[in-house]
């Protein structure tokens, strides 16, 4: 096959491509330029955005002896991932950036453009695996399971996953980085990225408050009594405990937690740990990921809500529009916004975004 | 099988030219040394000098060697400037290569400078009655005027003995790094102060290149240290690169004559060719007089990266507009300034031609320019992000 290999500088894609080269493939190294100002979005060695990285990436591609280019999604970045992350923080929603430039940049945006140059495909360094299954090509977790990023990748339609190639899903990450070395790739050992690739202090809240201000508003518990103020209620996280700066405390002295975020009135509400429980969650915007479940029939499977969070056991129905989530034991603290992934096993089944939750 | 069609951005270097390198490169000494080693190179350096001032019309005192050209250009620029302390005005052409626009802004934001850009024409040359008007009511104030002898992307020659005559005492600086050694190009038949030429544009090494400056003039030096070359650049000579510069600069102009006929024919059967297999492109090099080999041509509806990255994957090397320090593609400021919209800048390509270049090749190239092109459309799908 014709493959794009999309190539952050970091260990994990230079492997990547490597693998589909010795697979056989005819593969093209493509750096993505997500800024159209670098130095804007420059994180030190962390995962994308610098000019540090397009050359490692650069380096890397030389190494593997794969053609190399740099193709500019500055603008399709910015508009879809990062505009998109501020409106939902100013709507109340925790949004999840990876989940959202994997869905309209590496897979869509890069895919597209792949097909129209008359390739078949991209592939990423991303942990998961593609499997031929009786009922078609299916994604699975990666096998490490402190790397598997399935989650991030349950945006993907069928037809988006059947041009994604993921090689790096059947290793774990330090036989990754073992393997890059015997390969000659200088990356081995070059840090893992953790944070939001655009906000590269790591300060996220700082960086909420940068874009969308810092207007005071109220911390009130559940009757509405007003507890304190907060300088913007969207750098609050939704079961966060610390760093309220609550003066009042609570009747029986127990530790409160944000329940809810309500950027209309700019309030954020606080309470008891009990009442973060969520036992039924509903999901808007569903994507298969494979065939589509039989519609408003119960199924059993797995929900999980975060990158590296608990598989949850659960019973689930789709109703076309929404997938309806009834969890076996509750979780405590979900936000709106959120990833809802669905499992199988762990087969991927399809994903949601968190619209409500009780 | 690959085709090299971007003789622009670097030449193959030429056998005499390879030849006085490898000789030069075994031979022990300092130029500036002054036992018998250092001697015999300096013999060699100054041998080197006088034959290239023969080949480009100037008195060997006059060729100031440098790392680059893009050194050279820096050296006039800012040596200019602040030579002329009360002078802060520096005036170039929308078109420069970013070798003379960086260097002007770098000076704009530090030290002072102003910047004032001539236009360029639909005919791809610099604004002449801008120029006169600029230096009519500003000519007290300016530092420099330094337009390039012909255009890296359009080719395009411009009329610097009218310019040099218009500017009358200011300092005129060239940037002729296109021109030398393609065509005709005498340094004091144009009067101007000072010139830019390459090695490596014609067929010499890398690494060098030289500040043509009129005899007698001081320039403030942007390098310190040894003052070798006449107290304005510092640095150890580079005598193998310097020899084979010379070398490669005769036997270029020896055959320049031959050259330029060659490769404007198959510059002009490839724009025809381009023409039937691509009938909506749009030629922008169109001036004449012109360098022999630049073809710039925008095809609607494309990104100049994908074509670029298609005809790789063919064989084919071409250029585009230049790209930022990550790499990422710019849509070219050269066409922009020839009025352009980004979208069509960003569509453009540029193909230079040379003398290695074969019409087997160019039909080669025309061959699989229509589904080049077709994939390159495909591909340029509006993103459709929500």
């Amino acid at each position: 096959m014709k493959l794009i290999a999309a190539m952050s500088g970091g260990v994990d894609s230079a492997v990547a491509a490597a693998r589909a080269v010795e697979a056989g493939h005819e593969v093209i190294g493509v750096h993505l330029a997500l800024s159209s100002n670098p130095q804007k979005y420059r994180s030190g060695a962390r995962g994308c955005c610098t000019i540090e990285d397009s050359h490692d990436a650069r380096r890397a591609a030389d190494v593997i002896g794969i053609p190399f280019y740099i193709w500019d999604m500055a603008e399709e970045f910015h508009d879809g991932v990062v505009e998109n992350f501020l409106s939902e923080y100013s709507e109340g929603r925790t949004p999840n950036p990876c989940l959202r430039c994997n869905e309209k940049i590496k897979f869509a945006a890069v895919l597209d453009r792949a097909k129209g140059l008359g390739f078949d495909g991209v592939v990423t360094g991303h942990y998961a695996q593609m499997h031929e299954t009786e009922i078609g090509r299916m994604m699975y977790r990666g096998i490490d399971p402190t790397k598997d990023q399935s989650y991030v990748l349950a945006v993907l339609n069928t037809e988006q996953l059947a041009g994604a190639h993921f090689p790096l899903g059947d290793t774990v990450k330090d036989d990754i980085r073992i393997e890059a070395k015997r390969r000659g790739l200088y990356v081995a050992n070059k840090p893992d990225s953790h944070d939001i690739c655009f906000v590269p202090s790591g300060d996220n809240a700082g960086w909420l408050r940068d874009r969308l201000g810092s207007e005071v508003g109220s911390i009130v518990d559940e009757d509405g009594t007003k507890l304190g103020e907060h300088k913007g209620a969207y750098t609050y996280t939704i079961g966060q405990r610390r760093g309220l700066g609550i003066t009042v405390p609570a009747a029986g002295g127990e530790p409160r937690y944000v329940l809810k975020i309500e950027p209309k009135t700019n309030t954020v509400v606080v309470g008891s740990h009990e009442a973060l429980a969520v036992s039924k969650i509903i999901g808007d915007r569903p994507i298969w990921c494979g065939p589509e479940p039989v519609i408003n029939t119960e199924h059993r499977g797995f929900a999980q809500v975060r990158a590296h969070g608990t598989p949850l056991a659960c019973t689930y129905l789709q109703t076309g529009a929404e997938i309806k989530v009834e969890l076996d034991e509750p979780l405590f603290g979900l936000a709106a916004g959120q990833g809802l992934v669905i499992y199988d096993g762990d087969r991927v089944v399809g994903s949601a975004t968190v619209a409500s939750t009780e | 099988m690959t085709i090299y069609l971007d003789h622009a951005a670097t030449a193959p270097i030429n056998e005499a030219a390879i030849d006085a390198l490898n000789i030069a490169m075994r031979k022990l000494g300092n130029a500036s040394s002054i036992h018998n080693q250092g001697r015999s190179v300096r013999k060699d350096v100054e041998d080197a000098r006088h034959k290239l001032s023969e080949l480009i019309g100037a008195n060997p005192s006059e060729i100031i060697f440098t790392g680059s050209g893009t050194e050279a250009n820096n050296l006039a620029i800012k040596g200019f400037f602040w030579q002329h302390p009360d002078r802060n005005v520096i005036v170039t052409s929308a078109f420069e290569h970013h070798a003379i626009l960086d260097p002007v802004e770098w000076l704009v934001e530090h030290e002072g400078a102003e910047q004032v850009l001539i236009p360029i024409t639909k005919a791809g040359v610099i604004d002449l009655d801008f120029l006169k008007k600029v230096v009519a009511e500003r000519g007290n104030e300016i530092a420099v005027i330094s337009i390039m002898h012909s255009n890296n992307e359009l080719g395009s020659i411009q009329p610097i003995s009218e310019i040099v005559k218009i500017a009358g005492k200011i300092p005129v600086h060239t940037d002729a790094v296109q021109s030398f050694g393609k065509v005709e190009f005498n340094f004091a038949a144009l009067d101007v102060t000072a010139a830019t030429i390459s090695a490596h544009k014609i067929g010499g090494p890398l690494g060098v290149a030289a500040l043509v400056l009129k005899r007698g003039l001081d320039l403030t030096p942007v390098l310190h240290g040894g003052g070798q070359e006449r107290e304005i650049r510092s640095g150890t000579l580079n005598a193998p690169a310097i020899v084979a510069f010379t070398a490669a600069a005769e036997y270029a102009i020896a055959n320049m004559n031959n050259n330029f006929q060659q490769i404007r024919e198959l510059r002009d059967y490839f724009v025809a060719g381009l023409k039937k297999c691509v009938p909506d492109v749009s030629i922008n090099s169109v001036s004449d007089p012109a360098l022999p080999g630049i073809v710039n041509a925008t095809f609607p509806g494309t990104e100049s990266d994908a074509l670029l990255l298609l005809l790789d994957t063919e064989g084919i090397s071409a250029s585009a507009g230049s790209a930022c320090s990550a790499g990422v593609p710019r849509p070219s400021h050269v066409l922009v300034a020839l009025g352009l919209s980004e979208s069509d800048a960003d569509a453009s390509l540029r193909i230079s031609i040379g003398t290695t270049n074969t019409k087997s090749e160019i039909d080669q190239v025309l061959a699989v320019m229509p589904s080049v092109v077709e994939r390159a459309r495909n591909a340029f799908v509006v993103s459709g992000l929500n």
